[in-house]
């Protein structure tokens, strides 16, 4: 048996330890590698950051699990610094009943960076189930929807909710999503009300979204780690971010790369070595 | 390292899932099953503070007795859980798939075709958008199965196979980067809030 021959038959756990090795080595020792900005973050960021301070709200829409909270919860940590930077108001909402924590923690995370208040700045609406029906009810009475926010507090009651009837009164909303949540966004509501939708998702995700980009029906996306990257950048460049805040997204890209780097290694190496062993047999 | 003792829990239970890329064993047992009885206890309660007391409760409580239908309606849901009586699921069902049907069909022609075939013709003119518009159509005929692939279908077929293949090419680049993601978020969990090496 030939070197080809034994690396062929190789116990996949090396591939696995080869894996680990590439994810450990640039976080322990970070290489700086360069990162760009796409259109797409660019043109999110750019619709974000033309909302007028305590104009019309931003609707954020958080439906991810802790399964893919390292893609996308720092996109929706990155866009809440962004509003609350910029004094947007901003609507917080999980569509299914698992994501509410989630959608808490990004908020605890980032309401102490900055002088916000619920209820003034933002606001966390209550679950309701019905997923579709509560799309399309927001755009009729946004009171009538969610009677009270996620602590309890009656939605008349918030000092915020007093201009925010419905789409007419929110200029964006931007779901951060695991599921196919943006898409229906698109559907439900862009179609039926010309919402604009703006899109955090992951990158499994994202290359049946770019189709959604292309027709206009998001403004823009971030897609993967590499979109987290990308709006931490955006919005440390613009000068939203505080002084010291973790930017967790864009310390991982080095391990990223490395990684992606080492799989196009291994998938040329893979289809020579394949084609040498077929000639041989 | 972190004094968080629920960091610590953390921090062992992703130990636990990871010993499992060397093999199956107890503690990835232990940690899967724990996950599925948390997030069940988890989705139960989140429901019953968010949809059952406000939605059920407080209503009969405050003699909103209309509340009564719907809930009758969900709870026939349950019927299958009786043979004898299994039949009256049939009427949650069919209600809920009239109301669904009658919401997302219209809108699903408008914003997944109209719209899309709409962004199909507008960018012919530059070169991304005559190549989108080839991918298109010949995707298209390869999924056209009332005449056989044989002479120009069969070409136009073929080069659609490419436009597929090009696409899980890019779904697999993207997947590969999304699970390694999630592992980068793992390690940087250990190693930073657990251990605190890293910055």
């Amino acid at each position: 048996m030939n070197v080809l021959e034994k690396l062929a038959s190789i116990d996949r756990r090396y591939i696995f330890l080869l894996v680990g090795l590439c994810v450990l080595i640039p976080l322990l020792l970070p290489f700086g590698l360069p990162t760009y900005t796409t259109k797409h973050a660019q043109n999110l960021f750019n619709e974000i950051d033309s909302i007028p301070p305590d104009g019309p709200a931003l609707l954020l829409a958080i439906d991810f699990a802790p399964s893919t909270a390292p893609e996308l919860m720092p996109m929706a940590r990155a866009i809440l610094r962004h509003c609350f930077a910029k004094n947007i108001r901003v609507l917080v909402l999980a569509l299914y009943a698992q994501y509410t924590g989630m959608a808490e923690m990004a908020l605890a995370s980032v309401i102490d960076e900055y002088d916000v208040k619920n209820g003034e700045d933002y606001v966390y609406l209550m679950f309701v189930p019905g997923y579709y029906a509560v799309m399309l009810s927001i755009g009729e009475d946004i009171h009538r929807t969610f009677p009270e926010d996620f602590y309890g507090n009656p939605i008349d009651s918030l000092p915020m909710m007093r201009d925010i009837h419905n789409y007419d009164d929110i200029a964006l909303v931007a779901t951060v999503s695991s599921t196919v949540s943006p898409r229906d966004w698109a559907v439900y509501v862009g179609t039926s009300y010309h919402q604009k939708i703006g899109v955090g998702c992951t990158a499994v995700s994202a290359a049946e979204f770019y189709a959604f980009l292309q027709s206009g029906q998001f403004v823009g996306m971030l897609g993967g780690l590499k979109g987290a990257a990308e709006y931490e950048d955006l919005i440390e460049k613009h000068g939203y971010t505080k002084k010291g805040i973790r930017k967790v997204a864009s310390i991982g890209m080095d391990a990223q790369s490395a990684v992606h780097l080492m799989m196009i290694a291994l998938v040329i190496f893979g289809n020579i070595a394949f084609f040498i062993l077929r000639r041989k047999k | 390292m972190s004094t968080n003792l629920w960091v610590w829990a953390a921090a062992f239970l992703t130990l636990c899932v990871l010993t499992f890329l060397y093999k199956d064993n107890p503690f990835f047992k232990f940690a899967e099953h724990l996950l599925v009885g948390v997030s069940l206890g988890y989705i139960i309660s989140i429901y019953y503070h968010n949809s059952f007391i406000p939605m059920v409760w407080e209503p009969l409580l405050n003699k909103e007795f209309i509340i009564i239908i719907p809930t009758l309606l969900g709870l026939l849901s349950f019927s299958v859980m009786v043979p004898k009586y299994s039949w009256f699921v049939r009427y949650p069902i069919a209600f809920t798939i009239g109301v669904w049907s009658g919401i997302s069909i219209p809108r699903n022609f408008q914003g997944l075709i109209f719209e899309q075939v709409q962004g199909t013709l507008i960018t012919t003119l530059t070169v991304s958008g005559i190549i989108m518009v080839i991918g298109v159509i010949t995707t298209v005929v390869y999924f056209y199965f009332s005449a056989e692939h044989k002479g120009a279908i069969g070409g136009v077929a073929r080069i659609g196979i490419w436009f597929i293949m090009l696409a899980f090419g890019a779904g697999f680049g993207y997947t590969v980067m999304a699970r390694v993601s999630l592992l980068i978020g793992r390690m940087q969990f250990l190693l930073h809030d657990w251990l605190r090496i890293i910055r």
